[in-house]
């Protein structure tokens, strides 16, 4: 009888495996254990591929077989190591200058030119961003090697005598890797200048500011979100960027990644490798925790 | 025309035309910088010359038919196509039935599962092609096709959440309980009512996977092996050691590939939606 009285209230209540799977809440929300079935595979996969091999790396550099420090304070002790920690630094820092000062006016000219001419302009940005680092990489030596373009062009027009050593520089590693991050700096930059409306730099000027005025209090102040987002972004993809220095880089340009690199496949010291992987891991993991909010607008994600 | 009169009123026309003219210059350059590195390998495929040239004194076939006809380059290519495909396949569904979840589910540290699965996004690659050949190189799992699907997966496993999460959050829960109410089950549902309108969603995840697997040359350069070698990673050796017009054959190939699959996704994108990527960026929240 008290049955009938309940059912008449609310629906008859489901066997509880199916309420814990089907029924939805009135939101149309999934149940916590549906949601953690749907999830599962996704934990696997992280675990095995990521969460575990670090985590093993992590162990590995820090015991030996006993607990020790030595790998991380190797890393601070050796004048040559912490020359690359810095080095590493110094050019993620100059990729990002690099990558703002030419990124900023090509996301300025698509957010203000006709359809047509972004349409153009997008197509620069988006088509390197589709390509592969590698073949990028391997397009900047082409264009800097001794007998490459840019040595042609120079000693063809009689600017330079000799071909010059372009390429195995520090210079060379920051030029390219400004032209593989450009993208990054330039689509979150683009998407703060959108959201910008129309009217405002219109006021301005009708208040009498000119366009430098009206670029500078207006429309650069309002831009800056998409700039440091699109500059934090740059800078930690450089700070442990790989297939660039490896290739245009030589002995003196030695980064973090392709120390690394080298640790693991020809010093064959596994545990130092895994120091250093770790410190370069909560290096970028403090960073984006620190400046979590500044990413999440950063709508080169979107694109990549 | 009508633009440049409007202004000249405010300031003197000759100034402002040229500043416009050495604003287009500059911009002119820098895209200049940005789109010659990215196509210069395709000229310089098809250079005569069995050096490096440019421009190209004269055209030939000759290094495309000596990058089909070289079995190391074949076995490499196939093996990555083989890679790329199943990657494919495993980060779609494993990344949609995620993203459903992310979106639609309520867990206690929903949040942290979101963060870790769009982490291989800004984890430096280098670090995961360590820890990876660390845990493969004593299981004899390097240059293994498992191997690489693991590690493959992992890595485009965040384009296709971020992508199918895009397309949910557009989708209205209400039609998925008006299935349910007119008695269809969680599967059926799924299938016939959620699965068609968010099939944008998933098909630009699946590209993004595919191609980013493909191109993918950190982790592949680490956990190649001797037999089993991707075409980035063979790539990789040979501008190291044997730099030949073939290098820019490959190249030229490998950048087609990403361009006609991402520009054939981009145009679909804007004639289904033009909002979809301001939606896609609002999805992530790191």
């Amino acid at each position: 009888m008290s049955s009938l009285d309940v059912s008449s209230v609310n629906p008859a209540p489901a066997p509880r495996f199916a309420r814990l799977f089907v029924v939805t809440g009135t939101s149309g929300r999934y149940p916590p254990l549906l949601t953690a079935v749907l999830l599962l595979p996704l934990l696997l996969l992280l675990f095995f591929s990521f969460l575990y091999p670090v985590g093993r790396m992590l162990v590995g550099s820090l015991f030996d077989p006993g607990f020790t420090l030595d790998n991380y304070l190797r890393m601070f002790n050796e004048p040559l190591y912490l020359k690359v920690l810095l080095r590493t630094l110094w050019i993620a820092f100059a990729t990002t200058v690099g990558a703002f000062v030419l990124g900023y006016p090509v996301a300025f000219a698509m957010a203000r030119a006709g359809s047509r001419l972004t349409l153009l302009i997008a197509a620069c940005v988006l088509i390197p961003l589709w390509t592969s680092v590698l073949v990028r990489s391997y397009a900047w030596i082409v264009l800097l090697q001794r007998k490459g373009v840019l040595n042609d062009i120079l000693v063809g027009t009689g600017i330079v005598e000799q071909p010059l050593k372009l390429i195995y520089t520090e210079g060379a590693v920051i030029v390219a890797m400004t032209h593989v991050m450009l993208p990054f700096m330039v689509l979150p930059i683009y998407a703060a200048l959108r959201t910008i409306p129309k009217e405002l730099p219109q006021a301005a000027a009708n208040l009498g500011a000119g366009t430098f005025t009206t670029f500078a209090r207006i429309i650069l102040p309002l831009s800056l979100p998409g700039v440091f987002a699109g500059a934090l972004m740059t800078f930690i993809l450089a700070l442990g960027f790989y297939v660039t220095p490896a290739l245009l880089g030589g002995p003196q340009t030695l980064m973090m990644a392709t120390l690394i690199g080298q640790q693991t496949t020809i010093m064959l010291d596994w545990p130092f490798a895994g120091a250093l992987a770790t410190v370069l891991l909560v290096v970028t993991l403090v960073l984006t925790f620190m400046f979590r909010r500044v990413l999440a607008t950063s709508r080169g994600f979107a694109n990549v | 025309m009508s633009e440049t009169i409007a202004l000249s009123q405010t300031r003197p026309s000759r100034p402002h035309v040229l500043g416009k003219l050495a604003a287009g210059a500059v911009i002119g350059l820098i895209l200049f910088f940005l789109i010659l590195p990215t196509l210069i390998v395709i000229p310089i495929s098809f250079n005569s010359a069995p050096y490096i040239e440019f421009p190209p004194s004269g055209l030939t076939l000759k290094w495309y038919s000596e990058f089909f006809s070289d079995p190391d380059w074949m076995a490499a290519m196939l093996f990555s196509l083989r890679i790329a495909f199943f990657t494919t396949i495993s980060a779609t569904i494993i990344g949609t039935l995620a993203a459903i979840a992310l979106v639609r589910g309520d867990l206690p540290g929903k949040s942290l599962v979101l963060g870790l699965a769009l982490s291989p996004l800004i984890v430096p690659h280098i670090i995961m092609a360590i820890a990876l050949y660390l845990f493969f190189a004593p299981l004899r799992l390097t240059g293994n096709f498992f191997g690489f699907l693991l590690a493959h997966t992992m890595l485009t496993i965040p384009y296709v959440v971020i992508a199918v999460s895009a397309s949910l959050q557009r989708f209205d829960p209400v039609l998925e309980m008006a299935a349910l109410n007119c008695g269809a089950n969680r599967g059926r549902a799924f299938f016939e009512i959620v699965l068609p309108h968010i099939t944008p969603g998933v098909v630009t995840g699946a590209v993004f996977a595919f191609v980013s697997s493909f191109d993918e040359a950190t982790v592949a350069f680490f956990i190649s092996g001797i037999e089993g070698k991707t075409i980035t990673r063979k790539l990789f050796e040979d501008i190291d050691f044997n730099l030949t017009p073939v290098i820019a054959v490959v190249s030229t190939i490998i950048v087609a590939i990403s361009i006609i699959l991402m520009g054939a996704i981009r145009l679909a994108q804007n004639r289904t939606s033009t909002s979809q990527l301001g939606e896609t960026a609002g999805a992530i929240q790191l």
